[in-house]
């Protein structure tokens, strides 16, 4: 028997394919990064979701570790993209 | 005065984090708190009076529904734009001056910037701001001053400075 | 019941985002579209756990994950967006107007 909450965690994690799509066929750089911020955020929703169904608090330690650190990376993609010109 | 200010918002943070009222949980939040502070204090922002001035508290409550109500306009916004099968967009940097002096000011009002109906902020050099439009209603600086800012600056005047 | 319906919201917010990373032409519309709703969808996910649970452990986690969310998502965008335009990415073929472009030279 497959509840509401597992539709909604199924199409959240369809939603994260789609990051992916644009992840992997973005035609330059900062499409790409802009699919691996947006990725980050999806995953904070599913980790939401799970401790939903799971009952469990932990869960949500993962997803504020997981917004913290997704931020740092993003800022050092964002610090890694100023420095470099579109054709090196 | 900096370090006292940090210190209780970190064992605020931390006790809210943890949400257990024992005594080793209160000692390892201490400890925790006073490091933070220690090593963070000197970025922390310099007017530390200000946050024992309820009436500030009292705008920012105000602030929050009147945010509120701009994020879901934008959202709403946003999914017109991506629905329609023509794409209604009109993309165009726009430059746009403000009033507000303080640095935690201007980042609140670009942060404010960025969740409001078709606007993100690009850059601020001086006291200019470089936004983002996904839709240019008009070519008028006066108009699309008036549109951007909107009501945010006054009420972060009265929050923060 | 009512966590289920902000769920839902949430959750119907994310697909409009993501719609938006799809469809829209260039970095900067794609930026703009699904930074706004993805994080407001994912709001408005916390907040249905903070109704499901109530105030305890779990629900507090949820309303402090808020705050950090928020700002952490559109610092990131706002540096993402300067460093694409650092990169030079140029404006797409429907802009009508770019002030940044005398600013920055």
């Amino acid at each position: 028997m497959i509840s509401y909450l597992d539709i909604m965690l199924y199409v959240q994690i369809a939603l994260s394919g789609i990051c992916m799509y644009r992840i992997i066929r973005g035609p330059t750089i900062p499409d790409r990064m802009v699919g691996i911020d947006i990725f980050g955020i999806l995953v904070v929703g599913i980790c939401a979701i799970i401790a939903i169904e799971t009952e469990k608090s932990y869960i949500l330690d993962i997803g504020i570790a997981w917004i913290i650190l997704s931020f740092i990376g993003t800022l050092t993609l964002a610090k890694y993209l100023s420095g470099k010109k579109i054709n090196e | 005065m900096r370090y006292l200010t940090l210190f209780i918002l970190s064992l605020i943070m931390w006790l809210l984090l943890t949400f257990k009222l024992t005594i080793p949980n209160l000692i390892v939040g201490t400890v925790v708190a006073a490091i933070t502070a220690l090593i963070f204090a000197r970025y922390f922002i310099r007017n530390v009076h200000k946050f024992l001035e309820p009436k500030r508290y009292f705008w920012l409550f105000v602030y929050f529904f009147v945010f509120l109500w701009a994020c879901l306009k934008a959202n709403i916004d946003v999914a017109y734009r991506v629905l329609h099968p023509a794409m209604p967009i009109r993309p165009g940097i726009v430059k746009v001056r403000t009033t507000l002096r303080s640095d935690f000011a201007r980042t609140l009002l670009a942060n404010s910037i960025t969740m409001t109906p078709g606007t993100i902020s690009v850059d601020i050099i001086g006291d200019d701001l470089y936004i983002h439009w996904i839709y240019v209603h008009s070519e008028d600086p006066e108009v699309y001053s008036s549109l951007i800012l909107g009501q945010f600056e006054k009420y972060i005047k009265r929050i923060v400075e | 019941m009512a966590c289920l319906i902000l769920l839902s919201v949430g959750i119907l917010f994310n697909l409009f985002g993501c719609i938006g990373l799809i469809r829209l032409p260039d970095v900067y519309n794609r930026l703009q579209a699904a930074t706004k709703c993805v994080t407001l969808g994912t709001c408005s996910i916390l907040i249905g756990v903070l109704v499901h649970f109530g105030f305890n452990d779990a629900g507090v986690k949820a309303m402090v994950a808020i705050p950090i969310l928020f700002f952490a998502s559109t610092v990131a965008a706002h540096a993402l967006i300067r460093g694409a335009y650092g990169f030079g990415i140029r404006l797409g073929d429907r802009s009508v107007k770019d002030d940044y472009k005398d600013a920055v030279k």
